[in-house]
């Protein structure tokens, strides 16, 4: 008997609507990611045999060759640029501090057409240089940007704020002591950042560059474009060329395991940046003169000018002057932006559920536990995401046709499969952290006192909430909203796998129209998405400079 | 004795130095010498320029004017400034700064380069027994509690035998009990390392208990330069009278050259004051010079009173409105209101011209 009690005791929090509902919401989330990782269970092995036969080493070999090119660049790019900004002061420092986020606005893959545009064989550049050097008509490539090499450069160009915004952040929270004891100890300024400055920063450079390396694993556009099998193209072309569901899903499943790793080492990485920090009083910048004060505004102006500068005036020019606008172009964009919109909705009203299901019931592990894995869908690839939810949703399809012929004797067809429901799902499996993360930490910062206070000046419940909450949570939910509604809009292979037939977004047709070789035409619907990208870019440079305003503002009251 | 010779010895001189940012002086025409196995001590309220003078000392501020000169030679003047890393002067900061990626025995090491492995092993062994936390090699620094963070920050900074050890209000982060225990016990490892010391802090009981020499600082100046009895005993100036310590000035006029009038009568000086007749002067009256006696003729009335365990602090008010301070025996409890018989015992007038 007292067992039996025990058992539905445990049980007790489901009747607490706002627990049971964030327990189910999680667990509906977890659904892809489940999928995907059961293939490593169940998978058949002759699909294991042929593609460890054909492909897979090759998708191997090109991943790690991308991802140690792209490794090397970000952080040649990104640690020297987070030092100068942070530590030195020379012309333009203030301006790069926040101009060097900008390429974060700039997908890969619109960064990837709009290079191919200028640099191809075709292109303006390679075209001048041929005339110049006299030989007009022979077909000799002086060099290929569809290649290897060349994705590693593009993914380089706009990874590379990961890095530099993790680095800076750790730069800036050294104390200045920790420099001065250095030379009372007999330390030069040079042997000082070898010994100490760099390796304090360490944990947050490899964050930084974790991230970065998700965000290459799960690049498409670029990858898929120039030419390169990685395991994201790999996995479309089974998917949409041959319809190997199969070979996609093992594919998935051996790609997630790769991005599970970084998972792990950016979460270890952070906390060691916690031991990491002597926070303190912040250094002096030094002063830079002459030909360093050149040398950093070349390290800190070229991947700006590179990464933002030249894509940016390039695709204005095009989408002004030479492109042929699609006349259904409004269209695009009305669908783009409500898919967006609504898709962003849906993520910050669920975050709100997960955030206070987690205040509440801070006890229940079950609810902590749902809140941390609704979050699993983050910086996985689309492609990913796009075929854990694929499979459960045919089958449930099929299941639901099998039922219909047997019981009611109709055909139904497909329910799911092919709809905007099905898209805006995989949307929220893969955004919702961001959301969650934004609202959650809002969230946080209305500490529980504030409502006892409140509660014990006699206002209820609601009130509580409606005169304390609402107004302190707007600004991380409209944030919440934002950046969501930007991720959706740049988001390309989930899109291009699930999206209806004939229903296109502003990224799936700048693909479209890159794959078609119209890279012009391609231009103002890149432009748009870059355009709007800016909005978030705007709010993060805004609020490292708040951060550390305010750190300013705590250091010098002590 | 030769030991006398060598404490004689200047190990740091300060020559009339003036520091300051962008051009706006912080402080101005500072002199003071500190002996060969010293602890000197710079006290004064925040904003002082005591760091600022520290900071010119260390090398990582210029002088605008005057020299510092170390063991006979010179570290800083208008015209050159030894950078930090060269002058062999060690520095313990307020915030201690341990390096956090590094071990214990790395961060007391950090500072020995050009030494052996195996000397370097030595040293910390050595430096770890003296701040009384054997063994602690390889632990990491966010392990460690405050009062042994700041052991280990002392360690580094005297690892590699400083001519001179600045500390930077070293005992400002910790608690109070803690503060109490550490200071005396850092006291003794900086004696027994015979390392020449400066101090700079803005609470009295850490300058008094850890200094043989207190300059007292404001403004950028200082005011006095003595050992913290004469600091206390005997301010030069009102602002050290006022900073240091407890007190009340009483009002005064000068009767003659060694005697004054006060509402407590007649008190004389055992030496010449220098004030002229019928002067108006405010002597300072410490708590401990006023005696609680219960057969004097001078009655005060209590306004605020204290208990501090072995003693009270009465706060009493004589009939001319008079305001002063006394310590009684914590068996003479009275209430407020009350008026008690006191006494003064000043061995010598501290008198200050009337504050205008």
């Amino acid at each position: 008997m007292k067992v039996v009690k025990q058992y539905f005791s445990s049980l007790s929090i489901f009747s607490k609507p706002l627990a049971v509902l964030a327990v189910v919401v999680s667990l509906l989330l977890t659904l892809p990611v489940m999928t995907v990782v059961s293939q490593w269970f169940h998978g058949s092995f002759d699909v294991w045999g042929h593609l460890s036969e054909t492909v897979l080493w090759g998708y191997l070999v090109s991943s790690w060759w991308l991802s140690l090119g792209v490794g090397l660049g970000v952080l040649m790019i990104g640690v020297p640029a987070a030092w100068l900004t942070s530590l030195c002061d020379f012309p333009g420092q203030r301006f790069f501090t926040w101009a060097l986020l900008l390429p974060l606005a700039v997908p890969a893959y619109i960064i990837a057409y709009t290079y191919t545009g200028i640099l191809d064989f075709a292109g303006p550049i390679q075209t001048a240089i041929r005339s110049w050097v006299g030989i007009e008509n022979t077909p000799l490539w002086l060099f290929n940007i569809r290649s290897l090499p060349g994705a590693i450069v593009m993914l380089t160009l706009v990874l590379y704020p990961y890095v530099y915004l993790l680095a800076r952040t750790a730069f800036l929270e050294q104390s200045a002591s920790i420099v001065e004891v250095s030379k009372t100890l007999g330390y030069s300024y040079r042997q000082t950042t070898l010994h100490l400055v760099l390796p304090m920063a360490r944990p947050a450079i490899i964050a930084g560059l974790t991230l970065a390396l998700m965000e290459t694993l799960a690049d498409f556009g670029t990858v898929q474009y120039f030419g390169v099998s990685t395991f994201t193209t790999g996995i479309f072309r089974a998917f949409y060329g041959f319809g190997d569901m199969a070979a996609a899903s093992q594919l998935s499943s051996v790609l997630l395991g790769v991005v599970i790793l970084l998972i792990v080492l950016e979460r270890y990485s952070r906390r060691q940046t916690r031991y990491h920090t002597v926070k303190g009083k912040i250094a002096q910048r030094i002063p830079l003169t002459g030909s360093k004060a050149l040398l950093a505004m070349v390290a800190c102006g070229l991947p700006f000018v590179l990464g933002f500068l030249i894509p940016a005036v390039q695709l204005l020019y095009w989408s002004l002057v030479k492109a042929e606008i699609d006349k259904d172009f409004v269209a695009l964009a009305w669908n783009s932006f409500y898919l967006a919109f609504i898709a962003s909705v849906i993520a910050v009203v669920l975050a709100v559920v997960l955030a206070y299901a987690k205040r509440f019931y801070q006890r229940k592990r079950i609810v902590v536990c749902a809140a941390s894995i609704s979050s699993m869908g983050y910086a996985l690839p689309g492609t990913i995401i796009a075929i854990g939810v694929i499979v459960p949703f045919s089958w449930l399809d099929h299941q639901l046709i099998i039922f219909a012929e047997q019981w009611l004797n109709i055909d139904i067809g497909l329910l799911f499969s092919g709809t905007l429901m099905v898209l805006l799902f995989a949307y929220t499996v893969r955004f919702l952290a961001v959301s969650l993360g934004t609202v959650d930490s809002g969230l946080q910062k209305i500490k529980p006192h504030l409502d006892q206070a409140a509660s014990l000046s006699g206002y209820r419940p609601l009130t509580v909430l409606r005169k304390i909450h609402v107004p302190l949570l707007r600004g991380s939910l409209l944030t919440a909203l934002l950046i969501v509604f930007v991720d959706v809009l740049k988001e390309l292979p989930a899109t291009l796998i699930l999206r209806p037939f004939n229903f296109n977004t502003l990224a799936v047709r700048a693909y479209e129209l890159a794959s078609d070789e119209r890279l012009i035409d391609a231009a103002p619907a890149s432009l748009l998405i870059v355009l709007v990208g800016l909005l978030p870019v705007v709010l993060l440079s805004r609020s490292i400079n708040y951060s550390r305003q305010s750190h300013i503002n705590s250091t010098s009251k002590s | 004795m030769p030991m006398g010779n060598v404490a004689n010895l200047v190990q740091l001189s300060i020559d009339d130095i003036t520091v300051g940012y962008d051009g706006l002086p912080v402080v101005q025409d500072i002199s003071l010498t500190l002996g060969n196995g010293q602890i000197g001590c710079l006290l004064g309220p925040s904003g002082c320029g005591k760091s600022t003078l520290l900071r010119a000392i260390a090398g990582f501020e210029p002088v605008i004017m005057g020299d510092i000169t170390m063991e006979g030679k010179l570290l800083s003047s208008v015209t050159m400034t030894v950078p930090p890393e060269q002058r062999q002067i060690g520095m313990v900061f307020q915030d201690l700064a341990l390096f956090p990626h590094l071990s214990i025995a790395e961060n007391i090491s950090f500072g020995l380069r050009g030494w052996s492995t195996a000397e370097k092993a030595v040293r910390v062994k050595e430096l770890l027994a003296l701040v009384g936390l054997p063994s602690m090699e390889n632990r990491y620094p966010h392990l460690l509690s405050g009062g042994q963070q700041q052991r280990i920050a002392l360690a580094r900074a005297m690892a590699p035998k400083p001519k001179l050890l600045l500390l930077d209000e070293p005992f400002s982060g910790l608690d109070a009990s803690l503060r109490e225990v550490l200071i005396p016990e850092v006291r003794d490892m900086l004696l027994q390392e015979n390392v020449s010391v400066l101090l700079v802090t803005h609470d009295q009981m850490e300058a008094f208990a850890m200094a043989d020499k207190v300059a007292v600082m404001q403004a950028g100046k200082i005011h006095q330069c003595d050992s913290a009895f004469n600091i206390y005993h005997e301010p030069k100036t009102r602002f050290v009278a006022d900073f240091v310590g407890q007190g009340e000035f009483l009002r005064a006029t000068i009767v003659d050259e060694f005697s004054v009038d006060s509402a407590l009568g007649l008190l004389r000086s055992p030496h010449a004051h220098g004030f002229v007749k019928n002067q108006s002067v405010d002597i300072l009256v410490r708590p401990d010079d006023v005696l609680h006696d219960d057969d004097s003729d001078v009655t005060a009335e209590i306004v605020t009173k204290q208990f501090r365990g072995s003693h009270f602090l009465y706060q009493v008010v004589l009939p001319s409105r008079q305001k002063l301070y006394c310590f009684a025996s914590s068996h003479h409890n009275h209430a407020l209101g009350e008026a008690i018989g006191i006494k003064l015992d000043l061995d010598h007038l501290v008198m200050f011209a009337e504050s205008s």
